[in-house]
């Protein structure tokens, strides 16, 4: 077994396992002809007509806000949660929060989902809030779930990070608040990024808690796309999928560049 | 490099019991749990100073420096500095500062703004911030660095960082937790050089934590030897080298040669001991608080003793003993000799190089008289 042949092969292999499918889809979101597994010709009719499904749109935008808004809150609550279990070494029920913080990981979605809306109903029916389902609702149960992945994201740049840097701040006459803004978060900043990164992916992703805990009107874009997709793949979908990857392979390209930029450039004198 | 006394009152304000100290540390204890890291620890140091911290890992000379900080606070005791009562003022209100071990720079600001964080946090305008950033640049030698960020900086460029970062707010007191422990050795002896004379021009009160003897010995004004959450003795460089006051010091500062004697004679003006370990009497030219019969340490420094081919007078009938050259370190300025003594003990004895490559250098397997002086001794009673 030489490197030589088995490397090359072995990547080809491995990358067309993963990006085959996606290729595939992108190639016939260009199809000309209705049936989507019979090429007829390039055509890129599905576009303009995705740009004019309202109710796809209309999905589209919620799901983006709602992944906005929810990854937001969970990027506070989680790093609150990660601050008190690095920073604060022994403190009653540490253990226990520590669980039941990273529990929602390994809770399956169905689970989450169903007692999400079992909750919900019981507070609609005895504070009257949140008044029946929809935006609001899907917010919550997203930034509960997402919070779980922020909090170990940022929990590990915590805990290898100099705590004398902090220290210092404080040695110099900043206040323990004045240091956690001016040296904590710059430090663990680009942990905050990727974990909003990471509760902005999930939540844009979730079909199954959404479908639990969201109302009349207020379909997400994976609750839109799966109930399509259930009367049979229609070609926009496709187009709508190649549209998604576009931004996010971009995104991920911008994000790669700003890192290699900000590379710390080791001159010597 | 240590402090060069100009006038004696000046300069060994410790020497005059009517002194006022700067910083005043009674009866500090912290416990972390059971365990007492620091164990009822008084201490007076007094201003512009440059004290040494020794002792090994967990001797809790850390800990100190971190109550002198304000990071830990004592579970008994106070502290005082500059007459004002600092037990349980937080660290961000105390002037003090403190230059870390790690150096702690700030990885996301660049040098100047390392230094201008402490002038930024007091509020000073910016032209004042930018002129003292500048003096401070200057001091340290890093003129042109200060657009740098930490990680372009080596190891030694970090460390000037730091200092002029813990300087930047004049601090009354700068406390040094191992300042040249990450450098390598050479540029570790010029450090030792410039931050003496640092301190010598800005007159600051310096505390410095160390576990490395020679720095201690080379920087210091006065050493605090620390041992188990304990002071063991605080003294000048040489009262800590030449007149150990325990067995602990005497073993922990330099090597040393220690036995048993057992006290034969104790007159005021001087003391016997009968000592089998080095098959002698070993005769000490001057009075100590003993009884007859008490069994002592007796300690030597290795360059203290003398080796010699031919019988040397013994005039108190004592300090002579017989051995065999075992093993010779050379060191280039000096040899190393390993002398095994008729009893069995085995001594160390260290000789000057005076004559260069010398032929007629005692030798491995020689055997030869080992002899010292009544007075280079030190009878240890604990």
């Amino acid at each position: 077994m030489r490197r030589g042949w088995f490397l090359p092969i072995a990547a080809t292999l491995g990358f067309s396992f993963l990006y085959a499918p996606i290729i595939s889809m992108v190639v016939f979101s260009f199809n000309e002809n209705r049936l989507v597994t019979v090429w007829s010709g390039f055509s890129t009719k599905w576009y303009g007509e995705l740009f004019n499904d309202p109710q796809m749109l209309g999905a589209a935008w919620l799901s983006l806000q709602i992944a906005a808004i929810s990854a937001t809150i969970a990027l506070v609550l989680g790093t609150l949660a990660a601050v008190a279990l690095v920073r604060f070494r022994s403190f009653r029920g540490r253990t226990l929060f520590s669980g039941m913080v990273s529990a929602p990981m390994v809770m399956p979605d169905v689970i989450t989902g169903l007692s999400m809306l079992l909750l919900f109903v019981a507070m609609e029916s005895l504070l009257g809030w949140p008044a029946g389902r929809g935006m609001l609702t899907i917010v919550i149960a997203h930034s509960t779930f997402a919070m779980a992945y922020i909090c170990v994201v940022v929990q590990s740049r915590l805990a290898d990070f100099d705590r004398s840097v902090e220290e210092a701040a404080m040695d110099l006459g900043a206040s323990p608040l004045r240091t956690f803004f001016d040296i904590t978060l710059p430090i663990i900043a680009p942990a905050l990024v990727s974990g909003w990164l990471l509760g902005f992916t999930l939540s844009l992703d979730d079909l199954v808690i959404a479908s639990f805990v969201s109302g009349p009107g207020s379909s997400t874009l994976p609750m839109v796309i799966f109930s399509k997709v259930k009367l049979g793949v229609s070609p926009d979908v496709n187009a709508l999928a190649t549209i998604i990857v576009a931004i996010v392979a971009t995104g991920v390209l911008i994000a790669t560049l700003i890192q290699l930029r900000s590379k710390p450039k080791r001159a010597r004198p | 490099m240590a402090k060069k006394p100009l006038i004696a009152a000046d300069t060994r304000p410790w020497r005059d019991p009517s002194a006022t100290p700067f910083v005043r540390i009674r009866n500090i204890t912290k416990k972390f749990g059971d365990v007492a890291a620091v164990h009822d620890v008084s201490l007076d140091i007094f201003k512009s100073e440059l004290f040494c911290l020794l002792g090994g890992s967990g001797s809790g000379k850390s800990t100190l420096l971190r109550m002198l900080a304000g990071f830990e606070t004592p579970t008994s005791g106070t502290i005082e500095i500059d007459g004002q009562d600092m037990t349980h003022v937080a660290p961000y209100n105390r002037p003090v500062n403190m230059m870390f071990q790690s150096y702690a720079l700030f990885p996301h600001m660049n040098v100047e703004q390392n230094i201008a964080y402490g002038l930024k946090r007091d509020g000073l305008p910016k032209p004042e911030i930018a002129d003292r950033v500048a003096e401070l640049l200057t001091l340290v030698k890093l003129q042109d660095y200060g657009a740098r960020k930490p990680h372009q900086l080596s190891g030694g460029q970090r460390q000037r960082v730091a200092l002029a970062r813990a300087l930047a707010k004049r601090p009354k007191l700068l406390l040094l937790d191992e300042p040249l422990g990450a450098l390598d050795k050479k540029l570790r002896e010029e450090t030792q050089f410039e931050l003496v004379k640092i301190q010598e021009t800005l007159g600051v009160t310096f505390i410095v934590v160390t576990h490395d003897q020679e720095e201690a010995m080379s920087l210091a004004t006065r050493i605090g030897v620390m041992n188990q959450g304990e002071i063991a003795m605080i003294g000048e460089p040489t009262d800590i080298y030449e007149f150990p006051n325990s067995k602990f010091v005497a073993g922990f500062i330099g090597s040393v040669n220690m036995v048993e004697g057992v006290v034969t004679e104790d007159e005021p003006g001087h003391v016997r001991l009968r000592s089998a370990e080095m098959g002698c009497d070993i005769y000490v030219g001057h009075g100590v608080e003993c009884a007859p019969d008490q069994i002592l340490s007796w300690a030597i420094r290795p360059e203290k003793v003398m080796l010699s081919r031919d019988k040397p007078d013994a005039p108190f009938d004592a300090n002579v003993t017989k051995g065999v050259v075992e093993d010779i370190g050379y060191l280039g300025d000096m040899s190393v000799y390993q002398v095994l003594l008729d009893s069995g003990k085995r001594l160390r004895v260290t000789q000057t190089n005076t004559v260069r490559g010398n032929p007629d250098a005692i030798t491995w397997d020689e055997p030869v008289y080992v002899t010292w002086n009544d007075t280079s001794g030190s009878v240890l009673t604990v």
